[in-house]
This record gives C-alpha cells, structure tokens and sequence, in this order.
C-alpha cells in the first residue's frame, strides 16, 4: 500500500475529477457538488487563515451535523489545523471543557449554543475567537456566516507532514475528564487507504454518515466517501435513532455502503419492517463499537441477504484494527457473538499477558496494536499516555486497547471482555469512573458506584448503587435530570439502587464484586 | 377523557421506565426526553404503547420533545388525533 499524504489532499483531487458529482446530501435542506464543496471548504480555509489560525493549531466544531459541518472539517485540515468536533446533544459544560482543554484558536458554534458556550468558556478563562453559523444546513448557513464575517485574502492549502495533527476525538475518561484522542495526518489517511483496498469504494457508491462526527466511525463515512468522488448521505441524529424514520430512507436514499454501531441495526431488524422497502442497492454493511448481540445479527442478515457483512473493530486510538466478513446464513445454534477478526493491513497486532509476554495461539491476553493507525497520545495528558503503550525490546510502541481477546486456530481474534472499567453504549465509549464522578456533584448522594450488566436487548445496562446524606432521597426523576445537565444522554444510569451505605471490602474499597452479586 | 389518557400514560411511563418510583413525583409537567426520564428507545416504546392502545398513528416528526416532553403534552397530541 502507497503511502498516505495529508487526510484532505484525496477529496482536493476529488473535487478536481468529480466536480459536478453530488458530494454530500442533507435529507430535507439540500446537497451540494463536489465542486461547491470545495468552494466552500476554501472559504472556511481563507477565513480560518485571516483569523490567525496556523498550522498545529485547534479549531472546533460546535454544531450538528450538516454540509455546514463536512465543509467546516474540510476548511479547517487544509488551513493545516486539526478539527476538533464536540457533540451538539452533550452538555454545553463539557463541551467548553474539552474546547477549552485542547486550546482551540477558533470554533464554528451554531449560534444556539453561543450565549452558554461563551458564558462556560469566559468561566473558564479561555476566549477563543468564534464564527457563530446561524440556522445551521445545507451549507448555506456557513456561506452567510463567511459573508459576515467579512472578505479574506485568498491563500492555498496548508502544507501538512505525516505526524501533523489532524482531528482530536474526545472519549470518556476514567478520571471523571473526557480525554482527547490525538490523531495525526498518517493516523487518518492510512485508515483511509485502507478503506480503499479493502471495500473498492465506487463513485456511484452512496455512503451513509450516521455516526456523530465526534465518534471515531465518522472518519470512514467522511473521509472514504469524499476520497472516491462517492456521495455520502448525512443521516438527521434524531431520525438515525428511530427505526421506523430510518428504514424508508436507507431505501429512498438508494444508500449503498451503510456504517454504524450495531444498536441502531438490531433495532431496525426489530422495529423497521424491512420487506416494506426496496433495498437492492446495498452492497455493505459494515458494523462497529460494540458487540453485536448475535439474534439481531441473525434476524438482520436473514431479512437483507443482499449485502456483505463487515463487522470492524477497534478503539478510537487506532481506529479499525481487525476486520472480520461474516458469512450468512448464520447457524440457529449460533449463541456467542462473531469473532473480531484479522488485524488490518496497515496495522500489526499481537497478543500479550499481564507480564507484557506475547501468549500463543489460544491462550487469552490484552491484543496490542503498532502501526500507521496509531494515534499520538491523549492531549496534554502525558502519563496516561504513556501508561497506555507497551514499548517492546526494540522501542516500538504497541496500543494497549484493554480488551482481552483469544486468537482462533484460523487466524481470527474473538473478544472475549475487558481489563478495566470501561463499557460499550450504542457504540460509545463508557468510562464507569466518569458517571460515579457526574454523580458525586449532586449535592445529596454521599457514594456512588456504578457496573454494568449484561442485557440481551442492550448489551449492556448501566446501573448506579448510591447512599445518600439526606434523610429524603432525591426522587429518581430528579436523579435523571440532574446526569441529563452532566453528562451525555447515553451514560445516564438505566437503573438507580438506593443503600443504607455501599458494601465495602476489608481495605474499605467498595467492594464492586458484592455490588455485582446484588445486580 | 384527557384526564384518563393522562392517568393510562403516566402508570405506563411509571411501570416501565420508573420502577419504584413515588408517583406522585411525575407530574404533568415532569420534562421526560429532555429531562433525561425517556431516551430514544424508551420514546420509541412509549410511541407504539400510544399508537396500539388508542389506535392512532403518530407522524415522524411528531415523535420529539416538542409534542411529547411532557404528559401533558402527550395527551393533548392523543385527544388532537382521536378527535
């Protein structure tokens, strides 16, 4: 495999082979051309550039997702900067955090977020410059708000090497933090490339972008569309949750190459009535984040036999690490889930225990990841970077990915758990740590500890053990209420379960095993 | 009859999505979705709870927090489709 440049240069080329291909359509507001994409994405580089901004440096992206969104990500990679994309639906708080964390020189808000992003970042002692976009879609909201913000000199694209940073990721952190996720150039494009060999992606291929440009599947969907003159088809994140809205327009939209976490397919195979509706034009399904319970794989790919089936695995520091085709029919007698698979081509993979020894073939240990794929480290967090690398004899980095797997007689790795106390959620990371300590800012709970159990619909429900100081507890409605302004939607507690106090072990620890024994 | 679309809505919210919780904290005006009490499948069971047991069909974009945040809210799109 070649090589990889800059992350941005194959839609730049792209744009120059396919200017009047449809690039990116937005269901309801509109699409626009390769060509006016790129127009676009050269505005925000110009304006980005007359604003100071210079390569290595931050800028976010506040707003939901939209064409606005893609030619913001676009602009900000060729002014040579690394884009930096909170979720619109999480806490104005956490958002100014992590923007305020990573130091950004400018962010693109929407403006309905300006008034608490500005109030959270002046709190914060940070005052980063801001182009507010008002009624964010279509592209044209961002168009207006460049026009606003006045004429800039026209420059070229930034000159990017390997190593430069090109996005940072923010995930959960253990620490009751989210933490930045650093992803270079290389990083980035050798996925890409990847991508490329492996899926032969067409310019008549329609991508769908359902995942959040916050989560590591966006990288695919944006970066390998744009990079074969494709058109990818930005799903609503409200409709992307509601089965009977998605089915019919998976359909309408002719998509061909779909990508998500598995939640979202187990509820389509459940609720989306799929012989309703054409899909022939499918060709993959391709599937990450979690583990996807085995009766819904089963149902999905005996209700859409047409597509092959991809389940792709990794975390966002490498992004896809191992592959794996599944194969339908799948047998009824099937219960465990499909394997995890082969590691990528541009990526190496071994498997080591507790000791950092490399186990054989069969024997469970901690898979380890080298490679192109690899991300930096987490930003400005030094030791937690370092703690999360295994430097073998010759100094080579290996990612720690914290997930215990097995290897086949065939070559393929299975998953089997974790190491720590992170958990799965509709694809997103969980760090258990960063709700017990969302918990702890309520005024009336005294302890607070949280697992996670196995659930055959969910995966996995989250459940919060608490005691409190007061003699009246919080009502469970104020409970959730009081995560929903803490924390995203998605680590709020499914179930709370009041103590006298929490059982604790012989070093006064709580004793999470009792807890999982009373679950 | 709003008054017992309202009581028909909130045991069902209460059973299934508020187990052992004093019922007379979930008001009328309790913010469900935005409130963080109702995620996405817990509204979408919620929907197909409405729409089995008074025989309506509720439209894609009237599944958010707009028309459904609150009991209150609720019931009103219940009586608006059944009258």
């Amino acid at each position: 495999m070649a090589r990889s440049g800059a992350l941005h240069e194959p839609f730049v080329r792209a744009a120059r082979e396919y200017p009047e291909h449809t690039a990116v359509v937005e269901p309801g507001e509109g699409s626009v051309t390769y060509r006016e994409l790129a127009g676009l994405s050269d505005r925000v580089r110009d304006r980005l550039h007359a604003s100071g901004v210079r390569s290595g440096d931050r800028v976010g992206i506040y707003m939901r997702k939209s064409i606005d969104a893609v030619a913001a990500i676009h602009g900000i990679l060729r002014a040579g900067a690394a884009y930096v994309p909170v979720d619109s639906g999480a806490p104005p708080k956490r958002n100014a955090y992590i923007l305020n964390n990573c130091g950004v020189k400018l962010a693109v808000v929407e403006r309905r977020f300006a008034d608490r992003l500005r109030a959270e970042m002046e709190a914060l002692g940070a005052l980063p410059d801001f182009l507010f976009v008002d009624d964010v879609g279509g592209g044209l909201a961002l168009g207006k708000a460049l026009d606003t913000a006045g004429a800039a000199a026209v420059t070229s694209d930034a000159l990017v090497a390997p190593q430069d940073l090109a996005y940072i990721l923010y995930t959960s952190g253990s620490t009751g933090k989210p933490k930045g996720v650093m992803l270079s150039h290389e990083n980035g494009a050798s996925f890409v490339d990847w991508c490329s060999e492996v899926f032969a992606p067409r310019s008549d291929d329609r991508f769908s972008s359902h995942a959040p440009f916050h989560f590591d599947l966006s990288i695919l969907d944006v970066h390998v569309a744009l990079k074969h003159g494709a058109t990818l088809v930005l799903i609503d994140e409200d409709i992307g949750k509601d089965p009977v809205r998605l089915a019919p327009l998976i359909a309408e939209q002719k998509i061909t190459c779909w990508y998500s976490a598995p939640s979202i397919l187990s509820l389509l195979a459940q609720f989306g009535n799929l012989g309703a509706h054409d899909y022939s034009a499918l060709r993959l399904m391709l599937f990450a984040g979690e583990v996807f319970p085995i009766k819904h794989l089963r149902a999905l790919t005996t209700l859409l036999p047409g597509p092959r089936y991809f389940n792709l695995y990794g975390p966002t520091e490498t992004n896809v690490c191992t592959f794996y085709e599944v194969l339908p029919p799948i047998p009824p007698e099937r219960s465990v889930p499909v394997p995890i698979g082969k590691v990528c081509s541009h990526l190496e993979g071994k498997v080591l225990d507790a000791d950092g020894s490399e186990v054989p073939r069969g024997r469970e240990g901690e898979l380890c990841i080298a490679g192109r794929g690899v991300m930096q480290g987490y930003w400005s967090l030094l030791e937690q970077t370092s703690r999360a690398f295994h430097n073998d004899a010759s100094g080579r980095r290996w990612y720690k990915t914290g997930d215990i797997v097995v290897e086949a007689d065939d070559g393929n790795y299975t998953y089997l758990g974790r190491r720590d106390r992170m958990v799965k959620r509709r694809g997103y990371r969980v760090e258990l740590g960063e709700i017990e300590t969302g918990l702890y800012r309520h005024a009336a709970i005294k302890e607070a500890a949280v697992i996670a159990v196995p659930d055959e619909e969910a995966g996995v429900k989250i459940k919060a053990f608490l005691s409190c100081r007061e003699v009246k507890r919080p009502s469970l409605i104020e409970l959730k209420r009081f995560c929903s302004e803490q924390l995203p939607l998605y680590m709020i507690p499914d179930q709370f379960v009041w103590c006298e106090a929490l059982p604790k072990t012989s070093t006064d620890k709580v004793d999470y095993q009792r807890l999982k024994e009373m679950a | 009859m709003t008054d017992d679309i309202k009581a028909v809505v909130k045991d069902v919210i209460l059973r299934d999505f508020l187990p052992g919780e004093d019922p007379s904290e979930l008001t009328d005006t309790t913010p469900l979705i935005t409130g963080g009490v109702l995620d996405s499948i817990a509204t979408l069971k919620l929907v197909m709870f409405i729409e089995e047991r008074y025989g309506i069909s509720l439209q894609a974009h009237e599944v958010d927090p707009e028309h459904l945040d609150t009991i209150a809210q609720i019931a009103q799109l219940i009586r608006s489709k059944k009258a």
